[in-house]
């Protein structure tokens, strides 16, 4: 059967053009030069090359393959049907979408929760040892996703977990299990994500002047108070963007969700690798990619708008 | 509502004596080391309340760490900070009765003027209205009127000061701390502002500390200098005093130019220098004979007198030669070489000293009782 697939320029453009916009230009700071030389535009060029070829090439071919039809026991065929994508409308998926926003916000706001005081005592520790400590965080950033899930899923098993240790010491009657489960899943997804979101923190963090605590130390605020009126509103927009990152980060991770949640708490990245590589349904795993793309771009930009409807008041 | 019996509410508090009475300061054998390094080195000072005194010295002399150790930003290795007879070494900087003005005004940046100044009521959970009623009170006294919700980063330097100024104020601490809180100004801006602060300090009768390496500064603003040297106190005294008799070299060189002439002692009273007699006052000072002796003039109390008679010998005058003259306007100011160490500097009045030009033997004469004796 041979199906020439209409090919939709319209549907092409636009959701594509869309995350086209923060392109990271390397040359921003130089844009206050009247006309660019062209030195300058063909090393722009490369960036945008790549960007043209490595993601929005694959994209393009992802919308296209989300309308192919796919046939059952086999891969898929180019047509042009709608069926992945109302799918997705179905109750289920719905549901499952909701539930992913929910906890990687939920995931988000723990992280940040604990990401965020922690940057602000690391930067006014001495380096001695703050040094060491960055180094163990960054070196926590070279454990592959895998590890990490089956290391969680270790300590919080019931034969080899945490629960023994607070069993022998008498805090607990018998050893559980918590994996795999929410708390397994929040806490694997937490750990991942906290010392990027440690990264995203410190610069502004470590930026903050010592004499604007002093003072209000001087003023008659202590330690919480120092913290909840000077530095929570000195790195609110630093807060909001690590937030964000936690949250499109923990959304797009789907080893963690699967190997430390309940299949009811499986994510939509992880149907996505589901339905691509146990199902071989690629057109719907294409249409649940896109979809959850445009799902986290829509949370963003809410988010953002929020904050800086905050800043503004 | 005053929380407190000794602390007037806004409405009493108004212009006149705001603390009278308060801010009565002792530290006693304060330390303070840096690794190897003494900060400050077994510090002992009375502060009067309601004086204005002005912690004086080259950067690392200790003076900004003595400031942070009252302030409780710092805690001492030993000795103790008692504020009106209650020993406050170990209370937290949040719990002192101070308030503070840092070199870098520390103002919030996401805050708007009027929160700056009332960051320290509302902290301390004051009712909005009194909030309200003291920042406006406060405007009114660093003369802000009306500028309440700019922002503090679209403020002058001037004005950003004033903020400050009122921020550190605004829960009538005993004791008004300030950080070198000129240095960021302009030396115009700085002149006037010291002296209205002068002006307001003397006003609220508030007792404060502020650090300084600037003499002029220190001078224009203080009932009392004390000049601080390597962690120690050199020498605490009014303004005049210390510059007029310095005790040591260190201050005698630190407070402005001046004259250092070195002899040995050959009575109880009088120096030989270069092997001329200078008859201090037997009533001044009663020097073992034999001592090596250090002299301090200032250059505006030496008196330059043109002669060309250079044998005939005087008491309390050097001869010697004219090696530079700069006319500063209102006064000249001349360097003589009377075959000491160091060139003799002389200030007069430009009437005094005119006609007097380079390669001119002149004699330097010392009144008795500008020469002070100092100590290495």
């Amino acid at each position: 059967m041979v199906d020439v697939a209409p090919a939709p320029p319209e549907d092409l453009t636009d959701p594509v053009t869309e995350p086209l916009g923060p392109v990271p230009d390397p040359h921003a700071d130089e844009s206050s030069r009247p006309r660019m030389p062209w030195s300058a535009r063909l090393l722009l060029a490369v960036p945008v090359a790549v960007l043209t070829v490595f993601f929005l090439g694959p994209f393009a071919l992802m919308l296209r393959t989300s309308f192919y039809r796919r046939v059952q026991g086999g891969f898929y065929e180019p047509a042009f049907v709608l069926e992945s994508w109302t799918r997705l409308t179905s109750e289920f998926y719905v549901d499952r979408t909701i539930f992913s926003i929910l906890a990687c916000a939920f995931v988000a706001a723990i992280t940040v929760a604990v990401a965020f005081p922690f940057t602000w005592y690391l930067t006014r520790m001495r380096p001695r040892f703050q040094v060491p400590l960055l180094v163990l965080l960054l070196s926590a950033l070279a454990l592959s996703e895998v590890i990490v899930a089956f290391a969680w899923d270790l300590i919080l098993g019931r034969s080899t977990g945490i629960t023994n240790v607070l069993v022998w010491i008498g805090l607990m009657s018998e050893p559980r299990s918590y994996t795999p489960g929410f708390v397994a899943l929040a806490i694997g997804l937490a750990y991942i994500a906290f010392p990027y979101c440690v990264l995203a923190f410190y610069p502004t963090l470590s930026r903050i002047d010592d004499e604007l605590v002093e003072a209000a130390t001087t003023l008659g605020a202590k330690r919480g108070a120092v913290f909840r009126t000077v530095v929570v509103p000195l790195g609110r927009t630093t807060l909001v963007a690590g937030f964000l990152l936690v949250f499109v980060f923990t959304l797009g991770s789907y080893i963690i969700a699967q190997v430390l949640g309940r299949p009811e708490h499986w994510t939509l990245s992880v149907f996505i690798s589901d339905q691509a590589v146990f199902n071989s349904n690629i057109p719907f795993a294409a249409a649940i990619a896109i979809f959850l793309t445009v799902v986290s771009l829509v949370v963003v930009a809410i988010t953002s708008r929020l904050a800086r409807q905050e800043v503004a008041s | 509502m005053p929380q407190t019996t000794t602390r007037p509410t806004p409405a009493e508090a108004a212009p006149e004596l705001d603390t009278p009475g308060r801010g009565g300061l002792r530290l006693h054998a304060l330390r303070r080391s840096f690794g190897a390094v003494r900060a400050v080195d077994d510090v002992t000072l009375d502060v009067p309340a309601g004086r204005f005194v002005s912690f004086l010295g080259p950067s690392g002399c200790g003076k900004t760490t003595l400031l942070r150790l009252i302030a409780g930003l710092d805690r001492p290795n030993g000795g103790s900070v008692v504020l009106d007879d209650v020993n406050i070494t170990d209370r937290p900087a949040p719990e002192r009765d101070v308030g503070m003005v840092f070199q870098s005004l520390a103002l919030f940046p996401h805050l708007d003027v009027r929160r700056n100044i009332g960051y320290g009521l509302r902290i301390r959970s004051t009712p909005r209205h009194e909030v309200t009623q003291r920042v406006e009170e406060l405007l009114e006294l660093v003369q802000l009127p009306g500028l309440g919700d700019r922002k503090v980063t679209k403020l002058s330097g001037g004005q950003r000061q004033r903020v400050a100024i009122a921020r550190a104020l605004a829960r009538h601490p005993a004791l008004f701390l300030l950080d070198e809180p000129m240095s960021a100004l302009d030396a115009n801006l700085r002149e006037s502002l010291q002296v209205e602060l002068r002006l307001l300090q003397q006003r609220l009768g508030i007792t404060t500390i502020m650090v300084t390496h600037d003499q002029r500064e220190a001078m224009t603003m203080s009932d009392v200098i004390v000049v601080l040297n390597e962690g120690r106190v050199e020498q605490v005294g009014p303004p005049l005093e210390v510059y007029r008799r310095p005790r040591t070299t260190f201050v005698a060189r630190f407070m402005g130019t001046t004259n250092l002439l070195r002899g040995t002692a050959i009575d109880h009273h009088v120096v030989s220098i270069a092997g001329v007699p200078f008859d201090l006052g037997a009533e001044r000072y009663r020097i073992p004979p034999g001592a090596d002796v250090t002299l301090s003039v200032r250059p505006g109390d030496a008196e330059l007198q043109v002669t060309a008679a250079a044998d005939v010998t005087e008491p309390n005058s050097l001869h010697g030669t004219v090696t530079f003259v700069r006319d500063l306007g209102g006064t000249t100011e001349c360097f003589v070489d009377c075959g000491l160490d160091e060139p003799v500097v002389v200030l007069g009045a430009a009437r005094h000293i005119e006609g007097v030009h380079r390669g001119d033997p002149v004699r330097v004469r010392f009144a008795a009782e500008t020469c002070t004796v100092v100590t290495d």
